[in-house]
């Protein structure tokens, strides 16, 4: 019996390695629809992106994440400029859920925040893209395609996805 | 039994490469995420820790979503070989633990098979997936979203709740849910309002459950009605929002088989602008303990989620020994926060700013008055809106301090100031009220565009050493962007009353990260204590060992 499960387990596992081999695996598809709605309570479709064929930021975050709070302010601090260079649009998704949403708009706003915000509370647009665990960001470019996507982040990550960002320039 | 297994293994496997020769072929799309958890763990006698007889460990879950032209459908297969440390015993093999088929379009949405949905708040209803604490309440049956009209979704749902997964299989529970929820937004209608800043929401929700009864001593209803309405009203920087929910005589193993009616409100108020954020909770919950199954405790079955009105803390000593836990039975609850941003080049905030936060909340016992009580119905008490019965069980001061001193360093400092009434909440050892006090200093600094260190000093000391009296943790993380981090903590006991408990807890981690795939291992001591995410906890023991973990969305 166990070694079935071990079978079981090795099958997985290696299915999992199977379908790993590219990091394209997320690259070229484009956003699920999803309705769920933004921080003023306002209904919206995930697919609808609307930046004027420029690039958008989508990043997956909650009140509780420390890094995800250290990642969008650290962004926060650069997105005068991010804007202007290559109009990107940064979209905060949170996944608070009833315990914590309220605290979003006090702390947005405390902290200055310019991003759209969405709010995930039962979690439908974080199943849809995938997402284990927060961190975790993507960046769309402006046909509506995720070109890459980062699941973590450590203080400098802000600047390779700027690079990704200088890419779709060209 | 075990061709039947793999079978289902096989199913599922096939279901995901079918969706992506799909993909390749008419532009549908897939995306989903894998994610398993292994570990291998020791005798440790020092902390408690004991050997499973397995030796190793290991949880895994495959999501499949395939969406095409409005149609979508999805599957998870999960894998218990056996259950990771701290997961319910009866979570074992391997199978689908999820999986539905559905279709959308502007105006509705069908999901048939198992959904995560949720009404209003959660209070009367919410089903979801919270995989750290081993928790899945998702329906399965049917659900079904309309928007008849611009502002106004129906939202209707079908089925039985999620229990358990034993031998490969979802246990379901034994209630049948059932119910319908209306939201209406008074802005998509008037867009004057709009322009004068305020927004207008409603909603009202309705859930019954049946389960058959044949209780030896009381005639127990076997349909339970449930029933409530929110409002949520905005001007400029101004909001207020609440819910009420109503819930039936539901006589339960939870509140002792009483059958009075339930109830639950939850009030938030709200102001907040650039810079600033203020925000007031208050909840009073009395007999709302609403389950797919009478006969069940603790978190399974939960029909809804009653959220506990405190701030989610990350540092490892505040989040893991003494946390709050919501009290189905009944709680009377308030928070209040305050968040402010002093600006870049005031005196207080430097070159770049600093936020102070201040966060205070409480909760009390509710009132079981003696008024309209009816022993021979069995309605053993009343209650009064907001009325304590002065019993106190939580009570939490915090204030944290964040400052950006320049591009090199910034710090955070915070106190927490925390009474647990143990009696209650029972998530320690010692009995009676335990009154703590943390510090926490936490520092990063930037070596340059790629590498940076991140170091946290944490101490905690328990007045009278109560309990196991005081701790400190130091935590170093050096980090190499985007990809490597490897951290280093060390958990120390050292005020233990018992000498021989002083214990120190190790651990060392070590993560790499390729875009959308992580892999992390870490080896040594995990302290026994209180998982929590999002207000729900389940109890770990102490682990000592290996375990590593792997995660890959697509």
């Amino acid at each position: 019996m166990k070694n079935l499960f071990f079978l079981a387990s090795l099958f997985v596992l290696s299915t999992a390695f199977v379908v790993i081999p590219s990091d394209e695996d997320q690259k070229g598809k484009s956003v699920p629809s999803v309705k769920i709605v933004d921080v003023n309570g306002k209904t919206i479709n995930t697919s609808e992106l609307g930046n004027d064929g420029k690039p958008v930021i989508i990043s997956f975050w909650a009140t509780w994440c420390s890094p995800c709070k250290r990642e969008l302010n650290a962004i926060h601090d650069l997105y005068d400029e991010w804007q202007e260079e290559t109009g990107v649009k940064l979209i905060a998704v949170s996944i608070d859920d009833e315990r914590t949403k309220s605290r979003v708009k006090p702390y947005i706003n405390s902290s200055n925040w310019n991003f759209d915000i969405w709010m995930d509370t039962n979690h439908e647009f974080k199943r849809a893209m995938g997402v284990n665990n927060v961190p975790h960001t993507f960046l769309i470019d402006g046909n509506g395609k995720i070109v890459y996507s980062h699941n973590n982040y450590s203080s400098g990550d802000e600047n390779k996805l700027y690079q990704e960002i200088l890419k779709l320039k060209k | 039994m075990i061709l039947y297994r793999i079978s289902h293994i096989s199913a599922a496997g096939l279901l995901s490469l079918s969706a992506f020769f799909g993909n390749a072929q008419n532009g549908g799309s897939v995306s989903g995420n894998i994610e398993s958890q292994y570990q291998y763990l020791l005798n440790d006698s020092v902390i408690q820790a004991v050997q499973p007889q397995e030796k190793s460990l290991i949880n895994t879950y495959a999501l499949v979503n395939y969406t095409n032209k409005g149609f979508k459908a999805g599957t998870r297969v999960e894998l218990y070989a056996p259950r990771i440390l701290g997961y319910p015993d009866r979570f074992d093999g391997a199978g689908i633990g999820y999986r539905y088929v559905g279709y959308e379009n502007d105006m509705l949405s069908v999901t048939i098979g198992n959904f995560y949905e949720q009404f209003g708040t959660g209070l009367i209803f919410r089903a979801y997936e919270d995989r750290n604490l081993g928790l899945d309440n998702a329906m399965d049956g049917i659900n079904l979203r309309i928007r008849p009209y611009k502002g106004v979704t129906i939202k209707a749902i079908y089925g039985k709740q999620r229990f358990s997964f034993e031998a490969g299989r979802v246990v379901n529970a034994p209630g049948i849910v059932r119910g319908f929820d209306v939201e209406l937004s008074a802005n998509e209608w008037f867009t004057k309002l709009e322009e004068k800043e305020i927004s207008v929401r409603a909603g009202f929700s309705m859930v019954s459950k049946f389960q058959q009864a044949n209780h030896p001593e009381y005639i127990l209803p076997q349909n339970v009605g449930s029933y409530g309405g929110r409002i949520d009203v905005g001007y400029k920087n101004f909001y207020v929002n609440g819910e009420y929910i109503i819930k039936e005589a539901d006589p339960s193993l939870d509140n002792n088989y009483i059958f009075n009616y339930g109830h639950g409100l939850l009030i938030n108020a709200g102001y907040s602008k650039k810079g600033l954020g203020i925000l007031f909770s208050a909840k009073h919950i009395d007999n709302m303990s609403f389950r797919s199954d009478r006969e069940m405790v603790v978190n399974d079955g939960m029909i809804g989620f009653i959220p506990p009105l405190t701030k989610t803390h990350t540092y490892n000593l505040v989040a893991q020994l003494y946390p709050y836990v919501s009290q189905p039975l009944g709680e009377v609850a308030y928070q209040f926060d305050v968040m402010y941003n002093f600006k870049k080049g005031s005196t207080l905030g430097g070159k770049y700013g600093a936020t102070v936060s201040l966060n205070a909340s409480t909760a009390y016992g509710s009132a079981h008055l003696a008024t309209n009580a009816n022993p021979l119905s069995r309605i053993t008490y009343d209650t009064q809106l907001f009325k304590t019965d002065g019993n106190l069980y939580w009570r939490d001061i915090n204030v944290e301090i964040k400052k950006k001193i320049d591009k090199k360093w910034s710090f955070i400092a915070s106190y927490f100031n925390l009474v647990l009434n143990n009696d209650v909440i029972k998530v320690a050892e010692a009995p009676g009220t335990i009154k703590a006090h943390i510090g926490v200093f936490e520092v990063l600094h930037k070596l340059n565009d790629k590498h940076s260190i991140r170091t946290e000093f944490q101490a905690m000391w328990t007045e009278e050493r109560r309990d196991r009296g005081h701790w400190y943790t130091v935590l170093v993380e050096y980090t190499v962007s985007p990809d490597w981090y490897v951290t280093g903590v060390l958990q120390h006991n050292y005020g233990n009353p018992l000498e021989n408990r002083r214990n120190i807890y190790p651990l060392f981690a070590v993560g790499k990260i390729w875009d959308a795939t992580r892999l992390e291992a870490r080896f040594g001591r995990v302290n026994a204590g209180m998982f929590c995410v999002g207000g729900v906890c389940r109890p770990v023991p102490a682990s000592s060992g290996l375990t590593v973990t792997f995660s890959h969305s697509f």
